[in-house]
Protein backbone atom coordinates (compact mmCIF):
# COMPACT_ATOMS: atom_id res chain seq x y z
CA UNK A 1 0.00 0.00 0.00
CA UNK A 2 3.02 2.21 0.58
CA UNK A 3 4.55 1.30 -2.26
CA UNK A 4 1.16 2.17 -4.45
CA UNK A 5 0.68 5.59 -2.99
CA UNK A 6 4.26 6.15 -3.33
CA UNK A 7 4.10 5.11 -6.93
CA UNK A 8 0.94 7.24 -7.40
CA UNK A 9 2.13 9.99 -6.40
CA UNK A 10 5.31 9.96 -8.85
CA UNK A 11 2.74 9.65 -11.57
CA UNK A 12 1.73 13.07 -11.03
CA UNK A 13 4.73 14.96 -13.04
CA UNK A 14 3.64 13.25 -16.50
CA UNK A 15 -0.55 13.98 -16.21
CA UNK A 16 -0.52 16.59 -17.84
CA UNK A 17 0.99 15.10 -20.66
CA UNK A 18 -0.94 12.32 -20.87
CA UNK A 19 -3.98 13.89 -20.66
CA UNK A 20 -2.87 16.24 -23.63
CA UNK A 21 -1.82 13.58 -26.15
CA UNK A 22 -3.97 10.66 -25.22
CA UNK A 23 -7.14 13.41 -25.74
CA UNK A 24 -5.67 14.04 -28.95
CA UNK A 25 -4.79 11.14 -30.29
CA UNK A 26 -8.64 10.03 -29.29
CA UNK A 27 -9.93 13.18 -30.88
CA UNK A 28 -7.76 12.63 -34.39
CA UNK A 29 -9.42 9.43 -34.46
CA UNK A 30 -12.72 10.66 -33.24
CA UNK A 31 -12.62 13.25 -36.45
CA UNK A 32 -11.90 10.33 -38.93
CA UNK A 33 -14.71 8.42 -37.73
CA UNK A 34 -13.99 5.99 -35.89
CA UNK A 35 -15.73 4.55 -33.05
CA UNK A 36 -14.09 4.76 -29.37
CA UNK A 37 -13.44 1.28 -29.08
CA UNK A 38 -10.87 1.37 -31.74
CA UNK A 39 -9.02 4.41 -29.70
CA UNK A 40 -9.56 2.17 -26.11
CA UNK A 41 -7.36 -0.76 -28.03
CA UNK A 42 -4.88 1.31 -29.38
CA UNK A 43 -4.07 2.99 -25.96
CA UNK A 44 -4.51 -0.53 -24.25
CA UNK A 45 -2.04 -2.49 -26.89
CA UNK A 46 0.24 0.08 -29.38
CA UNK A 47 0.82 2.81 -26.06
CA UNK A 48 3.25 5.06 -28.16
CA UNK A 49 1.35 8.68 -28.41
CA UNK A 50 3.38 9.96 -31.44
CA UNK A 51 2.81 6.73 -32.96
CA UNK A 52 -1.09 6.44 -32.71
CA UNK A 53 -1.00 10.14 -34.02
CA UNK A 54 0.49 8.83 -36.85
CA UNK A 55 -1.55 5.85 -37.12
CA UNK A 56 -5.07 8.15 -37.99
CA UNK A 57 -3.14 9.55 -41.03
CA UNK A 58 -2.02 5.83 -42.17
CA UNK A 59 -5.63 4.42 -41.49
CA UNK A 60 -7.06 6.99 -43.49
CA UNK A 61 -4.65 7.04 -46.41
CA UNK A 62 -4.83 3.79 -47.62
CA UNK A 63 -1.08 2.17 -47.49
CA UNK A 64 -0.36 -1.53 -47.09
CA UNK A 65 0.38 -2.76 -43.75
CA UNK A 66 3.99 -4.18 -45.22
CA UNK A 67 4.31 -0.04 -45.07
CA UNK A 68 2.71 0.31 -41.99
CA UNK A 69 5.06 -2.32 -40.19
CA UNK A 70 8.39 -0.42 -41.75
CA UNK A 71 7.23 3.04 -40.52
CA UNK A 72 6.31 1.63 -37.06
CA UNK A 73 9.74 0.19 -36.73
CA UNK A 74 11.68 3.35 -38.17
CA UNK A 75 9.26 5.67 -35.45
CA UNK A 76 9.82 3.36 -32.53
CA UNK A 77 13.10 2.44 -32.78
CA UNK A 78 14.37 4.45 -30.18
CA UNK A 79 12.41 2.20 -27.85
CA UNK A 80 15.22 -0.37 -28.22
CA UNK A 81 17.51 1.83 -26.20
CA UNK A 82 15.31 2.31 -23.25
CA UNK A 83 15.38 -1.54 -22.09
CA UNK A 84 18.78 -1.49 -21.69
CA UNK A 85 18.92 0.07 -18.57
CA UNK A 86 16.67 -2.37 -17.27
CA UNK A 87 17.57 -5.63 -18.25
CA UNK A 88 18.67 -7.07 -15.14
CA UNK A 89 15.68 -5.11 -12.72
CA UNK A 90 12.46 -5.79 -14.80
CA UNK A 91 13.91 -9.85 -15.49
CA UNK A 92 13.97 -9.90 -11.30
CA UNK A 93 10.54 -8.87 -10.64
CA UNK A 94 9.80 -11.18 -13.19
CA UNK A 95 11.60 -14.31 -11.18
CA UNK A 96 9.63 -13.95 -8.14
CA UNK A 97 6.86 -16.15 -7.25
CA UNK A 98 3.50 -15.44 -9.32
CA UNK A 99 4.51 -12.18 -11.02
CA UNK A 100 6.24 -13.85 -14.04
CA UNK A 101 3.82 -11.80 -16.47
CA UNK A 102 4.82 -8.44 -14.93
CA UNK A 103 8.39 -8.68 -16.63
CA UNK A 104 6.94 -8.80 -20.39
CA UNK A 105 4.37 -6.44 -19.11
CA UNK A 106 7.07 -4.19 -17.60
CA UNK A 107 9.14 -4.13 -20.67
CA UNK A 108 6.19 -3.46 -23.03
CA UNK A 109 5.20 -0.10 -21.16
CA UNK A 110 8.18 1.67 -21.44
CA UNK A 111 7.85 4.91 -22.96
CA UNK A 112 9.24 8.48 -23.43
CA UNK A 113 7.83 9.58 -20.51
CA UNK A 114 7.53 6.35 -18.29
CA UNK A 115 11.23 5.67 -18.83
CA UNK A 116 12.22 9.47 -17.75
CA UNK A 117 10.27 8.65 -14.51
CA UNK A 118 11.76 5.68 -14.26
CA UNK A 119 15.44 6.85 -14.87
CA UNK A 120 14.89 9.60 -12.27
CA UNK A 121 13.18 7.24 -9.30
CA UNK A 122 14.22 7.56 -6.51
CA UNK A 123 12.58 5.39 -3.36
CA UNK A 124 12.74 5.64 0.35
CA UNK A 125 13.95 3.15 2.41
CA UNK A 126 11.78 0.08 3.60
CA UNK A 127 9.59 0.43 0.20
CA UNK A 128 10.74 -2.04 -2.63
CA UNK A 129 11.89 -0.31 -5.41
CA UNK A 130 10.27 -2.60 -7.72
CA UNK A 131 7.26 -2.48 -6.65
CA UNK A 132 7.04 1.43 -7.51
CA UNK A 133 8.22 0.59 -10.79
CA UNK A 134 5.37 -1.53 -11.38
CA UNK A 135 2.63 0.82 -9.86
CA UNK A 136 4.37 3.72 -11.82
CA UNK A 137 3.61 1.66 -15.37
CA UNK A 138 0.61 0.01 -14.48
CA UNK A 139 -0.90 3.45 -13.38
CA UNK A 140 0.71 5.67 -16.36
CA UNK A 141 -1.10 3.41 -18.73
CA UNK A 142 -4.11 2.99 -17.11
CA UNK A 143 -4.33 7.22 -17.66
CA UNK A 144 -3.15 6.69 -21.29
CA UNK A 145 -6.22 4.26 -21.75
CA UNK A 146 -8.42 6.53 -20.06
CA UNK A 147 -7.19 10.02 -21.91
CA UNK A 148 -7.26 8.31 -25.45
CA UNK A 149 -10.95 6.82 -24.99
CA UNK A 150 -11.86 10.02 -23.16
CA UNK A 151 -10.76 12.27 -26.38
CA UNK A 152 -12.69 9.52 -28.99
CA UNK A 153 -15.43 9.42 -26.75
CA UNK A 154 -15.61 13.42 -26.11
CA UNK A 155 -14.79 14.05 -29.57
CA UNK A 156 -15.48 18.34 -30.46
CA UNK A 157 -17.20 18.55 -27.21
CA UNK A 158 -13.53 18.95 -25.93
CA UNK A 159 -13.17 22.28 -23.31
CA UNK A 160 -11.13 25.12 -24.30
CA UNK A 161 -7.94 26.00 -26.34
CA UNK A 162 -5.35 23.96 -24.54
CA UNK A 163 -2.46 24.52 -26.95
CA UNK A 164 0.53 24.10 -25.83
CA UNK A 165 -0.09 21.78 -23.08
CA UNK A 166 2.03 19.76 -24.90
CA UNK A 167 4.93 21.16 -23.83
CA UNK A 168 4.54 19.77 -20.24
CA UNK A 169 6.26 16.70 -22.07
CA UNK A 170 9.47 18.67 -22.77
CA UNK A 171 9.15 20.40 -19.81
CA UNK A 172 9.44 16.93 -18.08
CA UNK A 173 12.16 15.65 -19.97
CA UNK A 174 14.40 18.93 -19.22
CA UNK A 175 13.53 18.25 -16.07
CA UNK A 176 15.17 15.08 -15.65
CA UNK A 177 18.13 16.08 -17.46
CA UNK A 178 18.59 19.20 -15.37
CA UNK A 179 18.44 16.17 -12.27
CA UNK A 180 20.57 14.26 -14.10
CA UNK A 181 23.17 16.87 -14.75
CA UNK A 182 23.73 17.78 -11.10
CA UNK A 183 23.70 14.34 -9.76
CA UNK A 184 26.22 12.62 -12.48
CA UNK A 185 29.64 11.61 -11.85
CA UNK A 186 30.90 12.30 -15.35
CA UNK A 187 28.87 14.90 -17.85
CA UNK A 188 30.31 13.30 -20.89
CA UNK A 189 26.86 10.93 -21.60
CA UNK A 190 25.26 14.38 -21.52
CA UNK A 191 27.82 16.17 -23.52
CA UNK A 192 27.92 13.49 -26.31
CA UNK A 193 24.03 13.16 -26.67
CA UNK A 194 23.38 16.49 -27.07
CA UNK A 195 26.12 16.82 -29.21
CA UNK A 196 25.33 13.97 -31.58
CA UNK A 197 20.99 15.04 -31.66
CA UNK A 198 22.51 18.67 -32.45
CA UNK A 199 25.01 17.44 -35.36
CA UNK A 200 21.98 15.19 -37.01
CA UNK A 201 19.57 18.05 -36.53
CA UNK A 202 21.55 20.14 -39.15
CA UNK A 203 22.67 17.49 -41.37
CA UNK A 204 19.75 15.09 -41.68
CA UNK A 205 17.20 17.54 -40.68
CA UNK A 206 14.67 17.46 -37.52
CA UNK A 207 12.77 14.52 -38.29
CA UNK A 208 15.67 12.00 -39.09
CA UNK A 209 17.53 13.35 -36.26
CA UNK A 210 17.09 10.45 -32.97
CA UNK A 211 18.18 7.23 -34.21
CA UNK A 212 21.25 8.32 -35.72
CA UNK A 213 21.74 10.53 -32.45
CA UNK A 214 21.23 7.61 -30.18
CA UNK A 215 23.46 5.27 -32.22
CA UNK A 216 26.40 7.49 -32.59
CA UNK A 217 26.08 8.02 -28.56
CA UNK A 218 25.67 4.39 -28.13
CA UNK A 219 29.04 4.03 -30.45
CA UNK A 220 30.62 7.07 -28.36
CA UNK A 221 29.89 5.73 -25.55
CA UNK A 222 31.62 1.76 -25.98
CA UNK A 223 34.89 3.78 -27.62
CA UNK A 224 34.99 6.29 -24.46
CA UNK A 225 34.21 3.43 -21.73
CA UNK A 226 38.22 3.41 -20.69
CA UNK A 227 37.51 6.80 -19.63
CA UNK A 228 33.26 7.01 -18.72
CA UNK A 229 33.64 3.43 -16.64
CA UNK A 230 36.29 4.51 -14.07
CA UNK A 231 34.87 7.97 -13.39
CA UNK A 232 31.49 6.28 -12.72
CA UNK A 233 33.54 4.25 -10.13
CA UNK A 234 35.98 6.40 -8.82
CA UNK A 235 32.82 8.95 -7.44
CA UNK A 236 30.98 5.46 -5.95
CA UNK A 237 33.58 5.11 -3.64
CA UNK A 238 33.06 8.68 -2.46
CA UNK A 239 29.40 8.07 -1.82
CA UNK B 1 -11.40 -6.75 -45.81
CA UNK B 2 -14.28 -5.36 -44.02
CA UNK B 3 -13.48 -1.69 -42.48
CA UNK B 4 -13.21 -3.33 -39.23
CA UNK B 5 -11.14 -5.97 -39.95
CA UNK B 6 -8.67 -3.64 -41.44
CA UNK B 7 -8.46 -1.42 -38.62
CA UNK B 8 -8.38 -4.13 -36.47
CA UNK B 9 -5.18 -5.62 -38.77
CA UNK B 10 -3.69 -1.68 -38.50
CA UNK B 11 -3.72 -1.73 -34.98
CA UNK B 12 -2.48 -5.52 -34.58
CA UNK B 13 0.31 -4.56 -36.76
CA UNK B 14 1.66 -1.36 -35.00
CA UNK B 15 1.28 -2.88 -31.69
CA UNK B 16 3.43 -6.16 -32.76
CA UNK B 17 6.10 -3.47 -33.96
CA UNK B 18 6.32 -1.39 -31.40
CA UNK B 19 6.32 -4.69 -28.82
CA UNK B 20 9.46 -5.79 -30.71
CA UNK B 21 10.93 -2.68 -30.14
CA UNK B 22 10.25 -2.26 -26.81
CA UNK B 23 11.21 -6.11 -25.72
CA UNK B 24 14.18 -6.49 -28.06
CA UNK B 25 16.89 -5.69 -25.58
CA UNK B 26 15.46 -8.14 -22.80
CA UNK B 27 15.17 -11.10 -26.02
CA UNK B 28 18.79 -10.14 -27.29
CA UNK B 29 20.15 -10.91 -24.04
CA UNK B 30 17.86 -13.68 -22.74
CA UNK B 31 19.62 -15.98 -21.25
CA UNK B 32 22.73 -15.13 -19.01
CA UNK B 33 23.06 -11.96 -18.08
CA UNK B 34 24.09 -9.40 -20.02
CA UNK B 35 27.77 -8.66 -21.11
CA UNK B 36 29.80 -5.71 -18.87
CA UNK B 37 29.29 -3.60 -22.13
CA UNK B 38 25.93 -3.57 -22.06
CA UNK B 39 25.48 -3.36 -18.28
CA UNK B 40 27.67 -0.11 -18.70
CA UNK B 41 25.50 1.09 -21.19
CA UNK B 42 22.32 0.77 -18.87
CA UNK B 43 24.18 2.69 -16.67
CA UNK B 44 25.24 5.72 -18.95
CA UNK B 45 22.67 5.65 -21.64
CA UNK B 46 20.15 7.40 -19.77
CA UNK B 47 21.90 10.82 -19.47
CA UNK B 48 22.37 10.61 -23.03
CA UNK B 49 18.95 9.60 -24.08
CA UNK B 50 17.39 12.13 -22.01
CA UNK B 51 19.10 14.90 -23.28
CA UNK B 52 18.33 13.87 -27.12
CA UNK B 53 15.12 13.70 -25.98
CA UNK B 54 14.84 17.15 -25.45
CA UNK B 55 16.87 18.34 -28.38
CA UNK B 56 14.09 15.76 -30.38
CA UNK B 57 11.03 17.40 -28.69
CA UNK B 58 12.24 20.80 -29.51
CA UNK B 59 12.97 19.72 -33.06
CA UNK B 60 9.87 21.57 -34.64
CA UNK B 61 10.57 25.17 -33.08
CA UNK B 62 11.04 27.69 -35.95
CA UNK B 63 14.24 28.86 -35.03
CA UNK B 64 14.90 30.86 -38.47
CA UNK B 65 12.07 32.84 -38.60
CA UNK B 66 10.49 35.24 -35.69
CA UNK B 67 10.47 34.64 -32.57
CA UNK B 68 13.17 32.65 -33.81
CA UNK B 69 12.18 29.60 -30.83
CA UNK B 70 11.59 32.22 -27.72
CA UNK B 71 8.46 31.06 -26.35
CA UNK B 72 10.34 27.46 -26.17
CA UNK B 73 13.64 28.55 -25.36
CA UNK B 74 12.69 30.82 -22.70
CA UNK B 75 10.34 28.27 -21.03
CA UNK B 76 12.97 25.84 -21.37
CA UNK B 77 15.01 28.18 -19.23
CA UNK B 78 12.21 28.84 -16.71
CA UNK B 79 11.95 24.63 -16.22
CA UNK B 80 15.69 24.24 -15.78
CA UNK B 81 16.12 27.23 -13.18
CA UNK B 82 12.93 26.13 -11.46
CA UNK B 83 14.55 22.70 -11.39
CA UNK B 84 18.17 23.55 -9.87
CA UNK B 85 16.20 26.11 -7.30
CA UNK B 86 13.27 24.38 -5.57
CA UNK B 87 13.99 20.48 -7.07
CA UNK B 88 10.34 19.71 -7.49
CA UNK B 89 9.61 17.99 -10.71
CA UNK B 90 5.75 19.24 -11.07
CA UNK B 91 6.44 22.50 -10.13
CA UNK B 92 9.19 22.70 -12.90
CA UNK B 93 6.97 21.28 -15.29
CA UNK B 94 3.74 23.48 -14.55
CA UNK B 95 5.81 26.84 -13.84
CA UNK B 96 7.54 26.33 -17.30
CA UNK B 97 4.11 24.89 -19.16
CA UNK B 98 2.53 27.52 -17.94
CA UNK B 99 5.01 29.85 -19.17
CA UNK B 100 4.83 28.34 -22.44
CA UNK B 101 0.89 28.58 -22.73
CA UNK B 102 1.19 32.33 -21.90
CA UNK B 103 4.13 33.30 -24.03
CA UNK B 104 2.36 32.03 -27.18
CA UNK B 105 -0.68 33.93 -26.48
CA UNK B 106 0.94 36.98 -25.26
CA UNK B 107 4.16 37.92 -25.84
CA UNK B 108 4.79 36.13 -29.49
CA UNK B 109 0.81 34.96 -30.57
CA UNK B 110 1.24 32.41 -33.10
Amino acid sequence: MKAFRFAALQTVPIIFAYLFVGLASGLLLNKAGYAPQWAFLSALFIYAGSMQIVMVTLMTSGVSLAVIAVMTLLINARHIFYGISFIEPFRAIGREKGNAWKFPYMALTLTDETYSLLVSLKVPDGIPRGKVQFYILLLCHLLWIFSCTAGAALGQMLPVDMTGIEFSATALFVAVVVNQWREAKTHLPAIIGVSSAILFYFVLGPDQLILPALSVSVIALMILKGRVAPALAKEAAHD
Amino acid sequence: MTDALMTAAIIGVIAMMTWITRALPYLLFSRKSPPPMVAYLGDVLPAAIMIILVVYCLRNTAFATAPYGAPELLSVAVVAAMQLWRKNLLLSIFTGTACYMLLIRTVFPL
